[in-house]
């Protein structure tokens, strides 16, 4: 019992970041604009996240930086892509090598320093219930966040107007141009979002998973991120579905290979990847036909005057 | 071949007007590195050896290096633009930068390359590594005389060899304190990956291991254990900052004393084109002090690497028993030739797991 509550709690730490980056590009592509930059903004995120934290001593305002740093790595996409209508394909992969680059030179300083990772909630009572007490009561503030941000997109998509214009954008900018709404402006704070929510994720490695800061130390987990909004195809539900699916499996692979589970290792550590592919293949089966995919998705926009 | 030539002409003029004027006689030594030399592992390790080298023999060289190299096409522009800017000797510092490294030693055979941990040569182009299995022979006495659950977890990279050797070492090494010791094996097919490292150490602890080995290069198993209250070994580096109780010692790539042998070598025009594979006896590495345990296992570690040092003890001492039972053909006398432990593909007797490919 207490293996199956270990493996629960470290599939959740797993899955944190992915969920929290995911959650923004989603809001991003429904917007109609898709931002390939995630995994630079995320590690931005961790470099300028550590240093506040290591500066501040708090934990809270190293996740702010964090949020910032992202925020302003996705100003310079929407700068590129949305203000000058260049290819957003090849701006999101420039973001991501700038961000690279970036974190280095941000972290340097910070190499090798530790700080005292963030708390976990413990409530006498409730926390101390066997098997789920710490599932439930005894994780980071940031695990309780990725699930409140996840269901706040998607009540603000599927419950408020504002969401309704969103998705509009992203399904097709020209009539919702037409109608009036600011397209350009309304994808630019989607892509702001995304990338405070990047940088948050990416604040999350040094801050709570691995408390300390290395150059590269999101080592590709934004496009893991990437490619679980389309795994979701754009639906936040599926999206919590597919980021714990991923950090289980990840976790899971590890531990059957402690068992000694006489698989190659190598084929355990491409579970997760295929297990992204085998559940977008049922899924895009399933379908009754066309793309879920935002119409709009990736396509310039320059209004007309 | 016109085009080349150009190149050179360009080079050569470039590093004229450049070099004259600071330091003519200075010789130059490049460095290409793979990552960062802030990441506290590989890259740092050979940032510490090109920094001995300059506080050796400062005054007389002038070192450049290239950060961040991908292995692939992009290290043989790096390593050909080092020779044009006039470097004599260049340090290329990473496995896959083999083949680069020749096609470049190829084209310029009056410039001396070295390539860490390959086994192309030429006659203008060296290679070195070091006999860390060694230092993990060592770790497995500790584990096997620290561990009370008599589970050690052992994170993999890539089973490649080197890898294989080290797990090897350590198994037979803790055998002989403890016949029954078990060893878990988790692969993480990355070198680099903290988060995963961490979750590895995690699974391993969870599933009974009170000693972690890593062959990974993050201090993220570290700090896991270190947070568990269990054991662990540094690699590449020290670790002890992300385990004041929890490291035992580590091995210490320091590269220091070859890069200055070399660069010496090469002042006198002595350099000659070697493969060098050293051990604690060339000081191609060292262990970390030995901490957190008691006196008697810090002597008996202690004993192991003078013995290991001067020859007395090897790790793979024949007879060596596979895992199918077998004897393993003895091609060195009395211990395994270098050959077969530079491409070890098979697991030691009492490794109860499947090497990934077999």
């Amino acid at each position: 019992m207490e293996l199956v509550e270990a493996i629960i709690l470290a599939v959740l730490a797993a899955s944190t970041p992915l969920l929290i980056a995911a959650t923004g590009e989603l809001v991003t592509e429904r917007s109609g604009v898709l931002n390939l930059g995630v995994e630079g903004m995320m590690i931005v995120g961790a470099a300028c996240g550590f240093a506040g934290a290591w500066l501040t001593g708090s934990i809270f305002i190293g996740a702010l930086f964090g949020v910032v740093a992202g925020t302003l790595m996705s100003l310079i996409f929407a700068l590129m892509a949305l203000g000058l209508a260049v290819n957003q394909v090849a701006t999101g992969l420039a973001l991501t090598i700038l961000g690279v680059g970036l974190s280095g030179l941000i972290g340097a300083g910070f190499v090798g320093e530790r700080i005292t990772p963030a708390v976990h909630l413990y409530i006498p009572g409730l926390t101390d219930i066997p098997l789920m007490g710490r599932v439930l009561f005894g994780e980071d503030a940031f695990v309780y966040f990725s699930v409140a941000l996840v269901a706040s997109v998607w009540w603000f998509l599927y419950r408020t107007r504002p969401g309704l214009i969103l998705r509009a954008c992203g399904d097709n900018h020209v009539s919702a141009h037409a109608l009036g709404y600011p397209v350009l402006r309304i994808r630019t704070f989607a892509v702001m979002f995304g990338g405070a929510c990047a940088g948050l994720a990416g604040a999350y490695l040094p801050l709570a998973y691995t408390p300390f800061f290395i150059p590269g130390m999101t080592a590709g987990r934004g496009w893991i991120a990437l490619a679980l909004v389309v795994f979701s195809s754009w639906r936040p539900g599926r999206l919590v579905v597919g980021a714990y699916l991923f950090g289980a499996v990840t976790i899971l692979q590890l531990h059957a290979q402690g068992w000694g589970v006489g698989i190659p290792s190598q084929f355990m550590s491409a579970l997760p990847y295929l297990a992204t592919v085998i559940v977008l293949v049922l899924l895009s089966r399933a379908r009754t036909g066309g793309s879920t995919a935002p119409a709009a998705l990736g396509t310039v926009f320059v209004p007309d005057r | 071949m016109r085009k080349s030539l150009r190149a050179l002409a360009a080079g050569l003029l470039l590093a004229g007007s450049v070099g004259a004027a600071s330091a003519a006689d200075k010789l130059k030594v490049g460095f290409i590195y793979l990552g960062p030399v802030g990441d506290l592992g590989w890259t740092y390790q050979h940032e510490q050896g090109r920094l001995a080298l300059v506080k050796e023999l400062g005054d007389k060289i002038e070192t450049t290096t290239l950060e961040n190299v991908p292995e692939g096409p992009d290290a043989e522009r790096a390593i050909e633009q080092l020779v044009r800017a006039g470097n004599k000797l260049i340090f290329t510092t990473s496995f896959g930068y083999m083949d680069p490294t020749l096609k470049v030693a190829k084209k310029y055979p009056n410039v001396h390359f070295e390539h860490a941990t390959g086994y192309k040569r030429n006659p203008n182009m060296s290679t070195y590594s070091a006999k860390w299995y060694q230092g993990r022979y060592i770790q497995g006495l500790i584990a096997a005389k620290m561990s009370k659950s008599g589970v050690l977890g052992y994170i993999g990279s890539f089973p490649i060899p080197e890898v294989v050797s080290g797990i090897n070492a350590t198994m037979l090494a803790a055998q002989t304190i403890n016949p029954n010791i078990k060893v878990k094996i988790i692969w993480a097919n990355t070198w680099f990956d903290p988060g995963k490292e961490a979750d590895a150490a995690k699974a391993l602890i969870d599933q009974g291991a009170d000693v972690i080995m890593q062959h990974t290069d993050s201090p993220a198993a570290m700090q896991i254990a270190s947070e568990r209250g269990k054991l662990a070994f540094g690699q590449d580096s020290e670790m002890i900052k992300f385990g004041p109780k929890t490291q035992l010692t580590s091995i210490l790539d320091t590269w220091g004393p070859y890069y200055v042998e070399r660069v010496k070598a090469e002042l006198a025009g002595t350099w000659k084109s070697e493969d060098t594979w050293g051990g604690l006896d060339s000081h191609m590495f060292a262990m970390a002090p030995y901490t957190n345990m008691p006196d008697d296992v810090k002597k008996m570690a202690e004993d192991a690497q003078a013995a290991i040092t001067s020859g007395k003890l090897h790790p793979f001492k024949c007879p060596v028993v596979g895992q199918d039972g077998k004897e393993v053909e003895c091609k060195g006398g009395a211990n395994l030739a270098d050959g077969q432990i530079l491409g070890m593909n098979f697991y030691v007797k009492g490794i109860d797991d499947k090497l990934p490919g077999k």
